[in-house]
């Protein structure tokens, strides 16, 4: 049996990164890859394309209506969605009460300790948002995922989400075995946003491991539940989703350890790109008025 | 006044001086507005009802006096027991003040332990700064041969990664690259002080052992598991092997560290298991768990090693102890020394001797599950009735077990088994089901009081006898130890009853 491959995916929040993942572990599963997704993230959507279905029984809802985690069986939590791919959401509390964070420990050492990776060819952790908290970082600690792939587009805030997480990749990875494996770039039509992903890749020390162009077939398969994969299997789109995970697929061991930016080099990165106009720093905090007036007495 | 420096009242008859108990009753009518006596006696005699236990056993979402700890108090229990090593928590001052001052009070010695001393500002960055000055200044003070370190609930809702924070400490030259840090995450949320002993145990088993090549040679290991009795049980158990000519390591050993004599020198270490022993009991053809429960996933990460696991539940009494006996003579191929059997003969005939006083009375008892299953066996064996037995951290598999021992013994058939059950529980069980004698930890002083239940004081805490910890409990002559603290409590208990002078008098025996 080939070692066990894990991999996660971060972002900034409504990325896209549920959607990339699960496609793109779809197509993996074509690859005769036995999959687990492992949903970290309270809003408990990282498999629903897969199961077809918004699952309820995440690991800590199910935990705590039994009292304790330590009640659960595997099988409560476990299910199985298309191509066989095995799908557990850790869920978590309501927005504003609690401790997310503590729930994605909870479930990642539930999961280990009950022996869902036995047996599987590839684990994928699909994580909320940002790195803001240690129990996020969960999934990128030793003997976790081996490479993180960031889910970014040409917007000023997901660049900066992707800097962020790869701040997050190198407290660990400079003691540790995890790697920053690539960007995946899901295409707003943003200006220049291929350039802008590669050269923030560059800056990061990684690639732009693949460029996922904007296709409505995507939300069209969204809305029933599905991956284009199952949708429309000879879609061009799923084409791209395909060559995404060959290149993933191809890439383990190959990830780097993230050169983060600093937000300075960021917006110099943006302003060379003629996205961000180039600011006199004499003008900066100057209200409209205050230049008018500085204009007439010049 | 009535206290004066000539003759200085102890709180015990201070507080019985006409004033202070003049200041309580004003206390009490002034300030306390309590309901009336009657009212009060009325909920209490309530509370002693079936109906009331019913209510008691339906609860959900609340836990009284629970018959546990926490994990990081096995952690560093798990700690101590190896030589020159400093228990290191990861978290805030007041949990580890905690884990030291419950052993000391237990076993009337100082227990050494460091915390990282997270406060506020770690809370919100992470503890890594704490872990990098931690580590530096534990290892410069207090000199250790090695540091294990654990976490409290602090440093586990905020998600510290104990591997890449030590592994990040090394790097910035905290403590030496080789130095030996073994780790484990502890949450004292999860589990209870056995879960922190046996992640402790295996995180320093692992430590030593992964990536090394296994040699195997005759030797076999033994683990105690989580034991109020270490400090006797342990050189019990060496006498044993060594009556064996058994080649063997005890892996984790604190009893002599909770042993030190008063000679005029301090010793913050003593005794345990070397990181040689450690490294060598890799090699061992087996090892030998007397706690299972305890040592669950340790036994688990051993067997996935080549060795032989054997894993038993606090045997004690006869049968018991026959087995542990014989497991140890199949496991080194030697036969059972002579003298054992004949210690297993004294322990028969003291168990003959005092048959008409022990069979058929009534016990509860509490306490860790491997615990639990020994003495019920032992009870049964000696013809008493183990009528309620209950464990916090004994789960669903763990009652099967007792049940199974109930089901073996034609004195379990009015005996009953409750899992994740506390002390509250146990009241409701000793008013509406009454028993001759408790079995359990210091926390059965308040059931005693109220139940009117002799207390047989057994598992770990028990700060307000001392030194019993000092013999063992295990072994044939453990057992016998065990057998007389129970005949013991019986004869008190049969005193006390026939005390009154020409009423009951008439069996207040001198022979018993």
């Amino acid at each position: 049996m080939a070692a066990l491959r894990q991999i996660a995916f971060y972002g900034k929040g409504g990325i896209g990164k549920s959607t990339t993942s699960q496609n793109t572990l779809a197509a993996l599963s074509d690859l005769g890859q036995k999959i687990l997704i492992v949903g970290c993230d309270p809003k408990a959507d990282s498999t629903r394309l897969i199961l077809h279905a918004k699952c309820q029984d995440t690991i800590l809802s199910l935990a705590a209506e039994a009292g304790s985690v330590e009640d659960l069986e595997l099988e409560d939590v476990m299910k199985v969605g298309f191509k066989d791919i095995r799908c557990v959401e850790s869920g978590g509390p309501e927005p504003g009460v609690g401790c997310a964070g503590r729930g994605v420990i909870t479930s990642i050492n539930f999961l280990e300790e009950e022996g869902a990776y036995d047996g599987i060819d590839y684990v994928s952790y699909d994580v909320l948002g940002d790195v803001v908290c240690g129990g996020f970082a969960m999934p990128i600690r030793e003997n976790k995922a081996q490479e993180i792939y960031i889910v970014m587009s040409g917007e000023m805030m997901a660049m900066y989400a992707a800097n962020n997480i790869s701040k997050g990749i190198l407290k660990y990875a400079n003691s540790g075995g995890v790697r920053l494996g690539g960007l995946v770039c899901n295409e707003r039509q943003t200006d220049k946003e291929l350039e802008l992903a590669q050269a923030l890749a560059g800056m990061l020390g990684t690639k732009l491991i693949h460029f996922v162009p904007r296709d409505n077939i995507v939300q069209h398969a969204e809305l029933r539940r599905m991956t284009v994969i199952e949708y429309a299997p000879d879609s061009k789109q799923a084409g791209e989703y395909r060559q995404l995970a060959d290149k993933i697929h191809a890439n383990a061991g190959n990830g780097t350890i993230p050169t983060p930016i600093t937000m300075d080099q960021l917006e110099d990165l943006l302003m060379e790109h003629g996205l961000m106009p180039t600011i006199d720093e004499s003008l900066v905090g100057k209200s409209a008025e205050e230049l008018a007036a500085e204009a007439a007495a010049a | 006044m009535s206290q004066n420096a000539d003759k200085v009242i102890d709180h015990e008859m201070l507080f019985r001086e006409p004033e202070y108990v003049e200041m309580f009753d004003n206390k009490k009518k002034n300030f306390e507005f309590a309901f009336p006596l009657e009212k009060m006696e009325e909920i209490r005699e309530w509370t002693k009802t079936r109906e009331y236990q019913d209510l008691n056993f339906a609860r959900e979402g609340l836990t009284v006096n629970p018959a546990k700890a926490c994990q990081p108090l096995g952690a560093v229990f798990a700690a101590v027991g190896f030589a020159k090593t400093l228990p290191f928590v990861h978290g805030s001052q007041g949990c580890v003040a905690y884990y030291r001052s419950h052993f000391s009070r237990h076993f009337k010695e100082p227990t050494s332990c460091v915390s990282s001393s997270m406060t506020e500002d770690a809370a919100v960055f992470g503890g890594l700064n704490n872990m990098v000055d931690g580590l530096a200044n534990a290892v410069n003070l207090y000199k250790p041969d090695m540091i294990a370190v654990s976490t409290t609930c602090m440093a586990e809702v905020i998600g510290d990664d104990l591997g890449a924070f030590i592994r990040t400490s090394k790097q910035k030259g905290s403590v030496a690259e080789d130095y030996d840090v073994p780790f484990a995450h502890t949450p004292a949320f999860v589990g209870s002080h056995i879960t922190g002993y046996d992640n402790a145990l295996k995180g320093v088993l692992t430590h030593f052992w992964e990536g090394r090549e296994r040699t195997p040679n005759e030797s076999i290991n033994f683990i105690g598991g989580f034991d109020g009795n270490v400090v006797g049980n342990m050189p019990e158990i060496r006498r044993i092997l060594s009556l064996f000519g058994a080649e063997y390591t005890v892996v984790c050993d604190p009893s002599e560290v909770w042993n030190t004599p008063t000679d005029g020198e301090f010793r913050m270490y003593d005794g345990g298991t070397t990181k040689d022993e450690v490294k060598q009991a890799l090699n061992a053809k087996a090892t030998l768990s007397f706690q299972a429960f305890s040592t669950e996933k340790t036994t688990k990460y051993i067997a996935t090693t080549g060795q032989e696991v054997v894993a038993l539940h606090h045997p004690m009494g006869v049968a018991g102890t026959d087995k542990l006996l014989m497991e140890i003579s199949r496991l080194t191929g030697k036969p059972i020394p002579a003298a054992l059997e004949k210690e297993r003969g004294r322990l028969m005939d003291a168990i003959a001797d005092s048959s008409s006083h022990i069979h058929g009375k009534k016990f509860a008892l509490y306490g860790d599950p491997d615990l639990m299953l020994g003495l019920t066996a032992f009870l049964l064996e000696l013809g008493a009735e183990p009528v309620h037995v209950l464990s916090t951290n004994g789960g669903e598999d763990w009652a099967a077990q007792v049940q199974a021992l109930f089901d073996a013994s034609p004195f379990g058939a009015g005996c009953h088994v409750y899992a994740k059950k506390d002390l509250w529980h146990m009241r409701s069980l000793l008013f509406t089901e009454p028993v001759d004698l408790l079995i359990g930890n210091t926390y059965g002083k308040y059931l005693e009081r109220d139940c009117g239940v002799p207390l047989i004081r057994m598992g770990f805490p028990i700060f307000d006898r001392h030194h019993h910890h000092r013999f063992p409990i295990w072994g044939y002559e453990g057992s016998l130890r065990v057998l007389v603290a129970i005949l013991d409590e019986i004869f008190e208990a049969l005193d006390a009853n026939t005390i009154d002078t020409a009423t009951t008098d008439y069996s207040y025996d001198i022979i018993r």
